[in-house]
């Protein structure tokens, strides 16, 4: 429990007077993900400790340094988890990488995604500036969406040093349903499923069965499991934590790995490669050789994007930058203009999200 | 060049593209579009315009922009902060005529549609499939789902299935410049910066939005209603906390007190306790199975915390008649006085009772009557306060209380605003809510979309010249912070 909001500011203040780019770094599991970036390591690993965590309000707040797992064992005594799933990637994952990433979990179809649950944020901009933005309630409009701009950002626009987030009690039951299935009929089950009042709380195809999880009170998903065909899975837990945590066989190579974010009954794309569908079909895992320049094209074709998520060294020599999907001129002018706004020297994690400019 | 000259160009140039009936400019025109729900702010707009087409706003925008004249966008009106209050040199910008619903995608869960669709239309055009737009504000059968982007708005559904900001997946929007952006995905995220989050609730200040790609839900199986009534106010919000620590998300948890109870039970005779401190509506749903497990378990805790009868909804009729009493709470409110006036706070859930018992206090003080209704799952309270806008001073004294009110749910933990926006009417009290720095940072966003402040400007946020003039601004060791900073 500290708080170095003051050393980290003076470290910003610092780094801006020198011009010299930072690396935000909190945990470092999931330094894999994103553009290479350069400079010196700012470590907000220490800056830790729960605010305020009222289970009755629905909310907790606490410094970015802040473990995810004590995050959740501390929801977990009260009944309570953070239902956007977040994946660790490493024990050492903290709440302020968790939001920089924005990353979900299998849950995100049902139950929202990280920036859903952003309630508030202090951030240290670069400008060496120390800003609340938000609050610590469910319910507030006042002035832009600041925090939530924060979920994914990547830490580009600023140094997470403290989040609110919304929580809510954790289900009563859960049951996994497991039914072989072809490829091309996946899609076509889960979101017919996902159409019908169910208390679906996430959706698999895994390359040889859809999965799905039915959460809620004990008579809901009993009267649910009922109306839906396939096997029970006994360790359902632990493949949903699999899949959460790409610890699931699928993740095992080394092949780039591309994450596809379409809408969820896009049919299947017709790219070579191997396949898992996670988020009812909306988030689909590509593993494949095809260039950055294929694989965008068939995704852009169905309006989604593509992330180059994992093994991207081979694709970073060739085409350094290439990790996110490029934007149209227009919204590149603002994302530019909005980066400089927050960070006019550039000094956090440059290029870590776009090249150049950030 | 003066207004008048500006006006007579605009029109000219105008008249090139929309047909005259989508120009309005003489005053019996524009006075229907002189205020939004806020009718105590009035102001008649240069000019009223209605375009049908995308290219239409691009191109009236585009000339606005060229010359510097204000742009404010309009949707249905019934918003209740001003944000949609003309500027007398500024083009309000309707968008009622864009009412079509372009698609309904049942296999994506999906509904595409204009911004001047009612937000209950969308609910109609799904019901076919069994599917239903979630946020659902008292005002939906005549507020504006592109209203409801601009003001984030919420509903009494929202505890469970989120604000706008949760169920809205894609839009297109036109920038200051004249340009169409598409703004999130067709799936459930998009690349480089959420800028969709941005876009909710950013109140007609960054962009027009002119399409809007919604999340359908498939409509629950079965949905059961319990009332309560309590002879105290902090018993029914204690019997709140209560259902919450039990692990029970409602999909509806709404708490009147005794003034807004007569009220609308005077309004809609939906049964209410007239002589009830306080109601809890409670709505469960899922299927019918677990609906009555938990109504079983959401009565036992009702009880425990004391409440003095209970009633349970036996068919989906008394259920819709039980809200209706709740939905149409600030209409049934308006026939108490002349005149209402809607603040918007929202609070930590526990510290309802001393809020309560302040803004009692408070109603004495300035002799106004104040009756509340509470979003009591998500902490949103609606105090209504009932004047006489033709007694000489009284409107002043009513926006004194609703300053003090707003202070004081800054003061208890809360937020100014959760649900109707800041808009023209609490923008002294973001001085209040937010240092000097995040308010000049709120300024640099508005600067990275609309340079030369042309899209609803002086809404939203107060610069920081008016809130050092209020006095409003913390101030340490009677310095000024950041004394270096520009008086926007
Ligand atoms: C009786 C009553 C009950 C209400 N209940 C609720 C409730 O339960 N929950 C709740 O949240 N609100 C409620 N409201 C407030 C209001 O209905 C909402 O704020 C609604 O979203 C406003 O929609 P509108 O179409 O009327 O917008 P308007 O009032 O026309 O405009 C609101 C704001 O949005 C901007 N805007 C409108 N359209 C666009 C667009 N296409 N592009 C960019 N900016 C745009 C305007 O400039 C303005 O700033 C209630 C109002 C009334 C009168």
């Amino acid at each position: 429990m500290s708080d170095l909001t003051e050393q980290l500011q003076a470290q910003v203040q610092h780094a801006l007077q020198a011009r010299t780019p930072l690396v935000i770094q909190g945990g470092g599991s999931k330094s894999f993900y994103g553009n290479a970036c350069e400079g010196s390591v700012l470590s907000v690993r220490e800056h830790r400790g729960i605010v305020e965590y009222e289970p009755e309000e629905l909310v907790i707040t606490a410094r970015a340094g802040t473990s995810l797992m004590e995050i959740e064992t501390t929801l977990a005594r009260h009944g309570q988890m953070l239902l956007f799933e977040p994946p660790h990637f490493g024990e050492t994952a903290t709440l302020g990488g968790a939001i920089a990433c924005g990353f979900s979990g299998p849950r995100r179809p049902f139950a929202g995604s990280a920036r859903d649950f952003v309630l508030g944020c202090k951030i240290l901009t670069g400008k060496g500036e120390v800003i609340e933005f938000g609050g610590r309630v469910i319910k507030n409009v006042a002035g832009y969406d600041v925090p939530r701009l924060m979920a994914g950002a990547l830490g580009t626009l600023g140094v997470i040093l403290e989040v609110s987030l919304k929580v809510l009690p954790s289900p009563e039951a859960e049951v996994t349903l497991a039914m072989p299935a072809h490829i091309n009929e996946a899609i076509d089950i889960m979101n017919a499923r996902a159409g019908q009042p169910l208390p679906l709380s996430a959706a698999v195809y895994d390359g040889e069965a859809v999965v799905m999880r039915l959460s809620g009170a004990v008579q809901g998903v009993s009267a649910a499991r009922k109306k839906i065909a396939g096997d029970e899975l006994k360790q359902g837990p632990a493949f949903w934590q699999q899949i959460k945590e790409q610890r699931h066989f699928f993740f095992d190579d080394d092949i780039p790995l591309w994450r596809l974010s379409l809408a969820p009954a896009t049919l299947h794309l017709g790219l070579p490669g191997s396949w898992l569908f996670d988020w009812g079909g909306a988030l689909r895992w590509l593993k494949t050789d095809a260039t950055p320049h294929d694989v965008r094209d068939a995704v852009a074709a169905e309006g989604g994007h593509a992330t180059l998520f994992k093994y991207k060294e081979y694709w970073e020599q060739r085409e350094p930058y290439c990790v996110f999907h490029p934007l149209p001129p227009a919204l590149m002018a603002i994302h530019q203009k909005l980066k400089t706004a927050f960070d006019p020297e550039k000094i956090l994690n440059r290029h870590r999200l776009y090249e150049d400019k950030f | 060049m003066n207004d008048q000259n500006k006006k007579q160009l605009l029109i000219n140039k105008l008249q090139g593209w929309l047909a005259d009936s989508a120009i309005l400019s003489s005053e019996e025109e524009l006075r229907p579009y002189e205020c939004d729900g806020l009718s105590a702010y009035r102001e008649l707009p240069l000019l009223v315009v209605l375009p049908e087409t995308i290219e239409q706003v691009q191109a009236i925008i585009r000339l606005c922009a060229s010359l510097e004249i204000p742009v404010v966008a309009r949707g249905a009106g019934t918003g209740l902060s001003g944000g949609a209050l003309p500027l007398s040199n500024g083009v309000l910008l309707s968008l009622a005529k864009f009412n079509r619903i372009l698609d309904i995608d049942q296999l994506n869960r999906t509904a595409r549609v204009q911004p001047g669709v009612r937000n209950l239309a969308i609910s109609e055009a799904a019901a076919p499939y069994g599917l239903y737009y979630a946020p659902d504000p008292s005002s939906q059968i005549a507020c504006s789902i592109g209203g409801n982007v601009a003001e984030n708005s919420g509903g009494v559904h929202c505890l469970k299935y989120g604000l706008t900001v949760h169920n809205v997946q894609q839009l297109k929007v036109v920038t200051i410049g004249g340009d169409v952006l598409t703004i999130g995905g067709s799936g459930f995220d998009s690349a480089g910066y959420d800028l969709l989050a941005l876009m909710c609730g950013s109140e007609g200040m960054l962009v027009v939005i002119v399409e809007i790609t919604v999340k359908l839900l498939p409509k629950p199986e079965y949905a059961q209603l319990v009332m309560a009534a309590f002879d105290d106010v902090a018993k029914a919000g204690q019997a709140v906390g209560g259902i919450i620590a039990a692990g029970i998300v409602p999909a509806g948890l709404e708490m009147m007190d005794n003034p807004a109870i007569r009220a609308s039970e005077a309004f809609v005779n939906a049964g209410y306790p007239t002589s009830a401190a306080a109601i809890l509506l409670c709505e469960l749903d899922g299927a019918r199975a677990e609906v009555q497990q938990q109504i079983q378990k959401v009565q036992e805790l009702l009880r425990h915390s004391g409440a003095t009868s209970l009633r349970v909804s036996s068919n989906d009729a008394e259920r819709e008649l039980l809200w209706k009493g709740r939905k149409a709470a600030f209409p049934a409110v308006g026939r108490l006085a002349p005149d209402y006036y809607c603040m918007d706070g929202t609070i930590p859930r526990h510290q309802l009772p001393y809020v309560l018992q302040r803004i009692s206090e408070l109603s004495g003080e300035f002799r106004l009557q104040v009756a509340n209704v509470f979003h009591a799952g998500d902490g949103n309270l609606h105090p209504l306060i009932l004047y006489d806008a033709n007694k000489e001073g009284e409107l002043q004294k009513v926006e004194q209380l609703g300053g003090k009110i707003l202070e004081l749910c800054v003061e208890a933990g809360g937020t100014i605003t959760g649900e109707h926006g800041v808009g023209v009417e609490k923008i002294n009290q973001m001085c209040v809510q937010f240092s000097p720095l995040a308010l000049r940072q709120f300024h640099a966003v508005k600067q990275v979309f609309d340079e030369k402040q042309l899209l609803n400007p002086g809404k939203a946020v107060p610069t920081l010249h008016r809130c050092a003039e209020l006095g409003a601004m913390h101030v340490h060791g009677g310095k000024l912070p950041f004394p270096e900073l520009e008086r926007f």
